[in-house]
């Protein structure tokens, strides 16, 4: 398969930047180092290319009622400029993608999917509008998406783009809350602005008309620059969203994963109801109403290092086995999902589902590191807050 | 093209050794680029004998792990314990501070020249 090529690609290049296959995108992974890139959006800013997300336009008079039949969320009350993370989910309840979906007028929704999971998600939005008034337009060669992420990412992104009374639907950007949204000016251009983010910083999404996203992209590094703004790969963003106790599709969330399972039911909403008041039968509701009076056979727990080696996706969560003074694994209680040494804490973290009897926080358990059993503690996430001022 | 110190001979597993009694061990800067940051050092102890080419420890980066095979055969006398406690420095002085081990040689593995090696990893 050929990779495909953001809008930013060129500039990716001429940074110098190592490129990687990404959900069938050549994306950066990094530019010049991983734990720089991490460091100067948990301390200042960093600027990622976020082109490969796939955009999803739903438009119509019934835009929101679809959108709460086919997603598990309440999208049809989502106030106008409001943001919601929710999934999709198959009929049994399985998770086919997480997103996060913007209302952008009273009629108009704009729904963002994985790169991956883009073409599954435009597919099941298809046919799960039948019956509805409402178009499902695949808008993601036409955007581009550049985040600022970082404490200081307000200030360059005020530098940069101007408000517009027309476009703010009368948001001021300095009262943006979080996940909310709302279109300022770049130049003549009209850009969507969320502050929205996968790092657990403050930070902005930016939507850009494709043929505008170069000027956008240099204008944000100019105007970062002074700030200790860097471009940052998917590296970065990767280690990042796991401090942050954040799920990525493909490790924590997949077809065979529920909301539920995940720790993140709240997103299902089975109260939800139609305009006449009567209960809306969403795609997965009877599965996931099921799953949530049962009991889990797996619970996603966060993991932290005692010691120096780090856990990566995949390996086994076993029984630690304090007779044993080889090291030699105990049996498996669990699977890593995602884990990595965390550039801000210091120490490994991981996540990781595991059966319930031994998810309670302070259980003291072991990952299989390559042969070797390595001490883990279950702890509450997210591993990294920031400080909120 | 990358320069290589002429003065060190290389393995295609991205490993340096040079001449000296005894020899020291590192990576190369091209292994120290395609690791990323690298965040822990798995190294052999002090006294145990290496097989040129066999795996004998493990340098971890932020996104990935990688075998850390050794250029030589012989017995380890020492090792980088600074490089240990601050991994860092194999990408910032590959070839410098960030040394890995020293070894009393009894014999090597195919190596590579300066030239040849940038050929290999060009």
């Amino acid at each position: 398969m050929t990779e495909k090529k953001t809008p930013l690609h060129a500039e990716h290049e001429a940074l110098g930047a190592t490129m990687t296959d990404f959900g069938g995108w050549m994306m950066p992974l990094r530019y010049t180092s991983d734990l720089a890139e991490h460091r100067a959006v948990r301390e200042a800013a960093g600027l990622f290319d976020l082109s490969h997300m796939g955009g999803i336009s739903i438009t119509g008079p019934d835009a929101g009622a679809f959108l709460d039949h086919a997603l598990v969320g309440n999208l049809s009350r989502l106030r106008p400029l409001g943001a919601r993370y929710t999934m999709i989910c198959a009929e049994d309840g399985g998770v086919l993608d997480d997103l996060i979906v913007y209302r952008t007028g009273e009629l108009e929704y704009f729904v963002v999917a994985n790169a991956a999971n883009a073409e599954t998600v435009l597919g099941a939005l298809g046919e799960r509008a039948a019956g509805f008034d409402a178009q499902v337009r695949d808008v993601s060669a036409d955007q581009a998406l550049v985040a600022v992420q970082g404490p200081r990412s307000a200030q360059i992104v005020r530098e940069v783009l101007t408000e517009d009374a027309e476009l703010s639907g009368g948001t001021a950007f300095d009262e943006l809350k979080y996940y909310a949204s709302l279109g300022m000016r770049f130049g003549d251009e009209a850009v969507l602005v969320a502050r929205t983010g996968y790092t657990g910083e403050d930070g902005f999404e930016i939507w850009v008309d494709a043929p505008h996203a170069v000027a956008l992209w240099r204008a944000l590094l100019a105007a970062g620059e002074p700030h200790g703004l860097v471009p940052a790969g998917l590296s970065a963003r990767d280690s990042l969203r796991l401090e942050a106790g954040m799920p990525l599709y493909g490790h924590e969330l997949d077809t065979t994963t529920t909301p539920y399972d995940a720790g993140i039911g709240r997103v299902v909403r089975l109260d939800k109801v139609s305009d006449d008041g009567t209960p809306v039968e969403f795609v997965g509701r009877a599965a996931l109403a099921a799953r949530r009076e049962s009991a889990p056979a797996r619970v996603l727990v966060g993991l932290r290092g005692t010691a120096r080696r780090p856990a990566r996706a995949g390996y086994a969560v076993v029984q630690p086995d304090a007779a044993r003074a080889d090291g030699a694994v105990g049996p498996q209680v669990g699977t890593v999902t995602s884990g990595a040494p965390s550039p801000t804490l210091g120490y490994p973290i991981a996540m990781a589902y595991v059966t319930p009897e031994v998810s309670a926080e302070g259980t003291e358990l072991a990952v299989d590191v390559r042969g070797r059993a390595e001490p883990f503690v279950v702890v509450p996430m997210p591993f990294y807050r920031r400080e909120r001022s | 093209m990358a320069d290589f110190p002429a003065n060190l001979r290389y393995s295609v597993e991205h490993e340096w050794v040079d001449d000296a009694t005894p020899a020291t061990v590192g990576v190369t800067s091209v292994a120290a680029e395609a690791l990323g940051d690298v965040v822990y050092l798995e190294l052999p102890e002090v006294g145990a004998t290496i097989e040129a080419g066999t795996v004998i420890g493990e340098i971890e980066s932020t996104k990935s792990v990688s075998e850390l095979y050794s250029p030589v055969s012989g017995t380890v006398v020492e090792v980088n314990q600074a490089a240990i406690d601050d991994p860092a420095v194999v990408n910032s002085a590959p070839f410098g501070e960030g040394w890995l081990f020293k070894v009393e040689v009894t014999g090597t593995g195919q190596l590579l020249s300066a030239e040849e090696y940038a050929q290999h990893a060009g």
